[in-house]
């Protein structure tokens, strides 16, 4: 290779540099939070400005409180339950849509796709989504935090490039052995496209893990709540998410800092944890979805 | 609610309604002969179009409510209709203009300084020589994009509140010791300053994808002809780019006026209304919070009607780029 240059030398210093300073910007604010997290919560009222280490004395007592909070625990619960149930259905559902509209003898397939497209530019929006919600009797129930979203569009899309990239030649025997449509989509272009239904499946749940308002619009039941909804009320709303449990309240208002930092990391961890083990699938589903429009 | 629905612009039109009709022998078949041939065809495709005609197409024809003084006892059938009335008063109303120009600041400025990022971030770091390092980068630097906008939002919060993390940074280079986002003129740059942590990563992957599809024969030639690595960049690399950051610019201006409001209905407070409050923020307040239902879907309406203008002069304007220059 050609030897590198005195201004080039300089060049690669300096951007190792910066891509230093933006690691440390990303992850700064996350590092911080989980040291405030191990603090003391008295210091932790009293401290102002950037922490290297937690405030000694170091405590779990934050956590203990966390975990003692019901709303969290069941809010998580559903959460894992949303998550799994509304993923299912979806992946279910998007799957059937996007075999229909590949497939080149079926009638309705430009209506159809047609139909399909023209919702992800236009919508009713949300005061008329209400009506529906109510209308179709979901609205204080745990569907209403996935039904009404459950086929997107941008990923039927995605799917059904998918299936359209499949071998013909499969089916066709297949189709000569008599197997009907369902066979097809069932032992043929399911089995074939679980790279594809991976990454939708991450997709939806990462989407129905991290979505809140629907439960702020169309639920009142709070033990029904998503994580999320109980997240905004300790970290936004800054009420007593414990207030329901009296032994807790004055310790509550006192630790409320550390309660906080807790709660982030407790229902953060998790996704962060696994995150880098799906890395790939999440990437992999950016081409199939950008790199092709 | 996806993390890529802007690209839906790009899927429709390059995915779309390309393809043919169904002709068999010939001449095309009457939907009673396709039923009868294919029954399965259509019972798996029932559930789907049931489910679109419920949650997508019953919701755009509850929009008529926006011309009726819709109530909820009445039905949209009982409602008595007044035209284009709600219309009237938001357009002459005292917060037009401020919403109009707050959802279009905040996302000009999401555009001018988000777009950028992840295009130069990409770019140098291609330039690093370790793919070990490359790789922890990316890894590390797509993290936000998976930490839930309740909770990016909720530190947010935290750091700027009178003591807080981002506050005593501030006060350090002359700040004052107060509650950052109770501040007008500092909501909207602290708004994109937290999108752009979240999100300059991983919307830097696609640009990873499209270096990686350059060829390295223009790399090596480029060096034979005695070009440095800045050169390399700007005769390579860059014009290896510019197809994709064509592409998706004219997504994001196709995008200009929709803006979701459930980050900013987690940030703002009256105090900020000044520079924070946006059309869908406004339409969630005085639709859902306040009842007043035609009102806050003919809001809504207007700002689906701009946001179709702009996706379809953007696509128009995509097709004239493609055609002419790109592809």
């Amino acid at each position: 290779m050609i030897k590198r240059t005195k201004a080039e030398r300089a060049f690669d210093a300096s951007n190792l540099l910066l891509m230093l300073v933006l690691i440390f910007i990303t992850v700064y604010p996350l590092y911080y939070t989980l040291v405030c997290s191990f603090s003391d919560a008295r210091g932790l009222l009293r401290h102002v400005g950037p922490l290297a280490l937690p405030l000694r004395p170091y405590t779990l007592n934050g956590y203990r409180l966390t975990l003692r909070n019901t709303s969290i625990i069941s809010g998580f619960r559903n959460s894992v339950f949303y998550v799994l149930f509304g993923t299912v259905l979806s992946l279910i559902l998007t799957a059937m849509g996007a075999f229909v509209v590949s497939r080149k003898h079926f009638k309705l397939r430009k209506i159809m796709m047609g139909g399909i497209v023209f919702t992800m530019f236009f919508n009713g929006g949300i005061i008329p989504l209400f009506f529906v919600v109510q209308k179709t009797g979901i609205y204080d129930t745990f569907w209403v935090m996935f039904l009404p979203w459950l086929v997107s569009s941008y990923n039927l899309i995605i799917l059904r490039t998918f299936f359209t990239g499949l071998p013909d030649s499969l089916e066709e025997a297949a189709m000569l052995d008599g197997a009907n449509d369902l066979d097809v989509l069932v032992r043929i272009y399911i089995p074939l496209s679980r790279p594809a239904l991976a990454v939708l499946a991450l997709y939806y749940g990462v989407g129905i893990w991290n979505s809140w308002y629907p439960a702020l619009v169309f639920m009142r039941t709070r033990s029904l709540y998503p994580l999320q909804m109980i997240l905004r009320e300790v970290l936004i709303l800054e009420t007593d998410a414990a207030a329901d449990n009296n032994a807790m309240m004055v310790e509550e208002s006192f630790n409320r800092e550390l309660v906080k930092y807790c709660t982030v990391v407790v229902s953060t961890v998790p996704i962060l944890v696994i995150y880098p083990f799906l890395q790939k699938y999440f990437v992999k589903g950016v081409m199939i979805g950008a790199i092709k429009g | 609610m996806h993390p890529l629905c802007g690209h839906a612009l790009c899927m429709a039109a390059h995915f779309g309604l390309e393809e043919g009709v169904c002709v068999r022998n010939g001449k095309a078949e009457s939907y009673r002969v396709n039923i009868k041939r294919y029954p399965w065809l259509y019972a798996i495709a029932f559930p789907v179009v049931l489910f679109y005609v419920v949650y997508c197409y019953l919701p755009m024809y509850g929009v008529i409510i926006a011309f009726q003084n819709y109530s909820p006892a009445r039905g949209i059938l009982g409602s008595k209709w007044v035209g284009l009335k709600h219309f009237i008063s938001f357009f002459t109303g005292r917060y037009f203009f401020r919403l109009v120009s707050n959802t279009l600041l905040i996302n000009v400025k999401l555009l001018m300084f988000g777009f950028p990022l992840p295009i130069i971030f990409a770019i140098l770091l291609n330039e690093i020589h370790s793919s070990g390092f490359r790789r922890i980068t990316q890894t590390i630097t797509y993290m936000p994009h998976f930490v839930s906008s309740v909770v990016v939002c909720g530190l947010l919060k935290d750091f700027t509140k009178s003591g807080g993390l981002l506050t005593s940074i501030a006060m350090a280079f002359g700040g004052e010791n107060v509650n950052l986002l109770s501040k007008a003129k500092l909501f909207q740059p602290l708004f994109v300053g937290m999108n752009i942590w979240q999100q300059f990563g991983w919307d830097s992957i696609i640009f990873f994808a499209a270096m990686s599809s350059i060829d390295p024969v223009l790399y090596e030639a480029t060096r034979v002809d005695g070009a440095n690595r800045f050169q390399q960049v700007l005769h390579v690399t860059l014009p290896g780019l510019f197809p994709t950051i064509v592409v998706i610019l004219i997504l994001r201006i196709g995008r200009l006026m929709s803006l979701g409001w459930e980050q900013i209905v987690l940030l703002y407070s009256p105090l900020v209304y000044e520079t924070s409050d946006v059309i869908s923020t406004y339409v969630y307040r005085r639709g859902l919070l306040e009842f007043e239902y035609s009102f806050g879907t003919a809001v809504g309406l207007f700002n689906s009607l701009i946001n179709i203008i702009l996706l379809i002069s953007a696509n128009a304007l995509s097709r004239m780029v493609n055609e002419t220059s790109l592809w």
